[in-house]
């Protein structure tokens, strides 16, 4: 395994907010991303980068306008979606009930609140890793990540990581070469940096 | 399990953390960056930067220490004063900011809180709120508490816009209760518990932190989210890693960091 060189991650302007701390979260990494926002921008890139904070119904309008969507869909490169945009890569959401990129089975739903259990779901939160994934090397048992979200993936057959919150939900996901995380990892700590890099490092 | 969260709040003039008394004789604590860094290694959950001038003098917050501070730190951060448009948290929030916190603006025109939530999701939208017990027994809010001249009172009961606020898109409430604040005997438990019965949202306790076993206090009796006080951090009175082992000895759920 080798670091990915610089200028080789592709981040990709799906207009949430975080874009800026992702790419900070990768510069203490010591990679410099370039930040795309067309097609064109992802040729020749190792690594591609979804993140997203906003809502699923706006993100997909504003990717299909960038002309994204089918350029992400065919993409033969290793990608991560990142809270929004690791709900992106699934089939569909619940939120304004919007198709997505497909990349995923499964359908994204709203987190049920329950007594104590507040939605959005807010804070640290702890993984519980359900199959081994070279995603989460290094990442110890009940090591902690930070949520923000009010939509959850089901746990499902390419989950590698899940959280409970009123509920069993995915956060982390891998099948192939797709890969995403529920939480912020350029908000949490060593774990988040650690899956951060196994990401940019591991063999696909 | 979610975690209960340690959150110190650092108030920021021209740039530097400061310490004031009740607001006023402010001595300077240091560059914003290192402090963060320190309550990063110490395990801080989440900071918050209270902009101590912005509000009361009428300007926004200054973002070029935001990108610093998002740059070097790897916990989640919220950006308080000043904030009373949605251009101007746009910018706070493209800084690198997690979130941001508004109060005074969302009182005097709560529609912002909407605004805010329109553009870039409730979970990005903290109100924060000051909160006084009147004679009457009634919690009211204050506005403007960072200058004691330019306070008001608005009539406005605390309980009343903690349920307006989370209509009009409120993903948190700070509530601050200012009897308690800066007296270090406690959270304000019984105000604390009414304000969780009327919040479906992360409710953060703000004001009173003296003791370790007040963060415990608050968190077993009053239910809420996460714990913010600054005084007794920045003193050194609490050092968090000894305050997360005391409440994990107690069974409340905190993160090892």
């Amino acid at each position: 395994m080798s670091a990915v060189p610089t200028g080789k991650v592709a981040v990709v302007d799906a207009g949430g907010a975080n874009l800026g701390s992702v790419c900070y979260a990768l510069e203490r990494l010591g990679v410099r991303p370039r930040v795309v926002d067309d097609a064109a921008g992802l040729a020749g890139a190792d690594r591609v980068i979804l993140p997203g904070v906003g809502a699923a119904p706006e993100a997909m309008r504003r990717l299909r306008a960038q002309g994204l969507v089918e350029p992400l869909r065919q993409l033969k490169t290793p990608l991560l979606g990142i809270c929004l945009g690791m709900q992106l890569l699934y089939e569909r959401s619940a939120e304004g009930e919007v198709e997505c990129l497909g990349l995923l089975p499964g359908v994204v739903r709203h987190l049920t609140p329950a007594l104590g259990i507040r939605v959005p779901h807010m804070g640290w939160n702890q993984l519980r890793p359900l199959r081994r994934s070279p995603l989460l090397d290094g990442v110890g048992e009940g090591d902690s990540a930070y949520f923000v979200h009010s939509y959850a993936a089901p746990v499902t057959a390419d989950t590698v990581a899940a959280c409970d919150h009123g509920g069993l939900f995915t956060a982390v996901v891998q099948r192939g070469r797709h890969c995403g995380a529920q939480f912020h990892p350029e908000r949490s700590a060593g774990t988040g940096a650690r899956i951060l890099r196994n990401f940019l490092e591991m063999d696909f | 399990m979610l975690s209960r969260r340690i959150i110190p709040c650092l108030d920021v003039r021209d740039g530097r953390v400061v310490k004031g008394v009740r607001f006023r004789d402010h001595v300077d604590m240091g560059d914003i960056v290192e402090l963060a860094l320190r309550y990063r290694d110490q395990g801080a959950d989440e900071l918050v930067f209270y902009d101590i001038g912005a509000s009361p003098e009428g300007r926004s917050v200054d973002y070029a220490w935001v990108e610093r501070v998002a740059r070097l730190i790897d916990i989640p951060f919220c950006v308080a004063g000043g904030i009373r448009d949605v251009g101007t948290a746009r910018r706070v929030l493209h800084a690198g900011a997690d979130k941001i916190s508004v109060n005074s603006p969302a009182l005097e025109r709560p529609l912002l809180v909407s605004e805010l939530a329109d553009a870039f999701g409730v979970q990005c939208v903290v109100v924060g709120i000051d909160s006084v017990r009147e004679l009457d027994g009634q919690w009211r809010v204050r506005t403007n508490t960072g200058d004691p001249e330019k306070t008001r009172a608005l009539g406005v009961r605390t309980l009343d816009w903690i349920a307006e606020a989370q209509r009009l898109g409120a993903g948190e409430i700070v509530l601050n209760c200012m009897d308690s604040d800066g007296v270090r005997r406690g959270y304000d438990i019984a105000q604390l518990r009414q304000a969780r019965d009327a919040c479906h949202v992360p409710l953060v306790a703000s004001g009173g932190a003296g003791g370790m076993e007040h963060f415990a206090e608050v968190f077993d009796q009053a239910d809420v989210d996460g714990a913010l006080a600054a005084s007794v951090f920045h003193s050194g009175a609490i050092p968090i890693p000894g305050l997360k082992r005391f409440l994990r000895d107690r069974d409340i759920e905190v993160r090892d960091a």
